[in-house]
């Protein structure tokens, strides 16, 4: 089959097969690798299955971090969810503690799937078990979604980057959230052309973001930003099932995201250089734990 | 670049390059040293020894020194489970800034309980996966994406072939190969990336080929 390369190649293809994007991806996957589709299917329910996992023991009370920085949030945001008193609904409420769940359970050795890398590991898993649910998928259709979000993230990765080392957190976060929101689209039942806008809407939204982490561990302000990019990714999917589009095009967004990484400071990259890790209560804590700021 | 590339690894957190990538590299050096190891002196460097604390990277490397992928979720009780399993770490981490070293580097002195050492370098260079630059007293450089045959021998002509002849022998396919030698007739290294591990008859055989000193394994991580 043509190449997949940019997000323009995967719309031709769709434009000329009618299928979905998770099909294309797959169909890729397959011919690259040497792999059976039901092998790729398979591998992808055995993540699925992690993902499930991770959430399912991150709402458990009493998580916390080897530092001690990070966990027990999911559980608070969940519980206060269910007495009624938060301002976001059930359903937001559930993507963003899931999304908590799973990276607080990374941040406390937990069993995870770096998606796409372990820091921004909550945001996948928050949105879609919490579409799936709302849209009543199954598990055949869910590891659909994943094969769109891998799809889509792959294209980033082959044209930006998903290393905050390389281009900040706009790179992790930011790519998961693009990818969460075009495999929430396919969930809901939307064309590939709306997964592509919800990519590039959700991408929008976290140009610019630096990989500052205190102490340079992935805790803060990593663990919790995965709760805001599930809700931004579930915006931004929501936005182009109704018909919204991106003015600027997915994969021109995905060239300003490589050049913006590439213009961020070293210091904005995951060196703990720089902003939050440089704060005044940021060294304070860097030097409590291994004693050099 | 492939789709488990993007969602995946499996693994256990806190970071790819500082948890799961010291995972392999602990494999790897476990391999390399042919038995479970009874002493290691861990150096970890730059990143690795600053945060590699709030990282787990410490019980990470030792959990590959154990055997154990970078998913299993005994990781993090893994200093515990060493000393269990007769295995003395000791950790010495060198905190200075060293602009020729990686800043996730990793040096480890390993000793088996036959008395077999082997002093393993290597990095973490993002995502999981890592680089071995240095066994023993030879600069190498190999990831741990295909198995790893390394045999030591004298600068002899004909040692490839003979050394190549048994591999082919036994069915081993070579992904790539370099040789690397101290000096001209002195003591040299061969690196064999296969797709196949070698199997332990294979290795015998090769270890018993006149000037070859010993050799070492590790399956892909």
């Amino acid at each position: 089959m043509k190449p997949i390369g940019t997000i323009r190649e995967l719309l031709e293809i769709a434009g000329e097969t009618g299928e979905k994007c998770s099909s294309l991806f797959l169909a890729r996957e397959a011919e690259a690798t040497g792999a059976t589709r039901e092998e790729v299917r398979e591998k992808m329910a055995r993540t699925l299955q992690v993902m499930r996992q991770s959430v399912e023991k991150g709402l458990r009370p009493g998580t916390k971090s080897v530092s001690g920085l990070t966990g027990g949030d999911a559980w608070r945001v969940r519980e206060a969810g269910r007495t009624g008193k938060l301002l976001m609904g059930g359903f937001m409420n559930t993507a963003c503690a899931r999304a908590l769940a799973v990276a607080e359970q990374n941040a406390a050795m937990g069993r995870i799937v770096a998606a796409p890398t372990a820091g921004s590991c909550g945001i996948l898993p928050g949105v879609l078990l919490t579409v799936g649910e709302a849209v009543g998928a199954g598990e055949k259709e869910l590891v659909s979604a994943l094969l769109t979000a891998a799809g889509f993230g792959r294209v980033i990765a082959l044209n930006a980057s998903i290393s905050g080392a390389e281009a900040g957190c706009q790179a992790e976060c930011g790519s998961a959230a693009a990818m969460a929101a075009a495999a929430a689209v396919e969930l809901a039942g939307g064309t590939p052309e709306m997964s592509a806008e919800a990519c590039a809407l959700a991408l929008k939204n976290f140009l610019g973001l630096v990989c500052d982490p205190v102490a340079g561990l992935v805790e803060v302000p990593c663990v919790k930003r995965n709760a805001f990019c599930a809700a931004a990714a579930i915006v931004a999917a929501d936005m182009a099932l109704a018909g919204v589009k991106s003015v600027i095009p997915p994969d021109e967004v995905i060239s300003a995201m490589r050049e913006i990484g590439l213009a961020l400071p070293a210091s904005l990259r995951e060196t703990s250089e720089g902003g939050l890790a440089a704060t005044p209560t940021g060294k304070k804590i860097a030097w409590e734990l291994f004693g050099k700021e | 670049m492939n789709l488990f590339d993007v969602v995946g690894p499996i693994m256990i957190g806190p970071s790819s390059s500082h948890t799961a990538g010291a995972v392999q590299l602990g494999r790897i050096s476990r391999a390399l040293l042919g038995e479970p190891p009874v002493f290691a002196v861990v150096r970890f460097y730059g990143s690795f020894a600053r945060t590699g604390k709030g990282h787990g990277t410490d019980k990470a490397f030792v959990g590959g020194l154990l055997g154990m992928g970078m998913d299993d979720e005994r990781l993090r009780n893994s200093l515990i489970l060493a000393r269990e399993a007769g295995l003395e770490v000791t950790f010495d981490p060198d905190r200075e800034e060293r602009p020729n070293r990686h800043p996730n580097s990793v040096t480890a002195v390993l000793t088996g309980a036959s008395g077999r050492k082997v002093t393993v370098s290597g990095a973490s260079i993002g995502g999981g996966s890592v680089i071995i630059s240095r066994v023993d007293e030879y600069d190498v450089s190999f990831t741990g994406e295909y198995c790893v045959f390394i045999v030591l021998h004298r600068d002899t002509p004909g040692m490839v072939s003979r050394v190549t002849g048994e591999l082919a022998k036994s069915g081993v396919n070579i992904a790539q190969m370099k040789v690397y030698r101290s000096d001209r007739g002195g003591h040299a290294i061969m690196l064999i990336e296969t797709d196949q591990p070698v199997d332990p008859e294979t290795a015998r055989s090769v270890a018993g080929l006149h000037d070859v000193f010993g050799t070492m394994s590790a399956d892909r991580v």
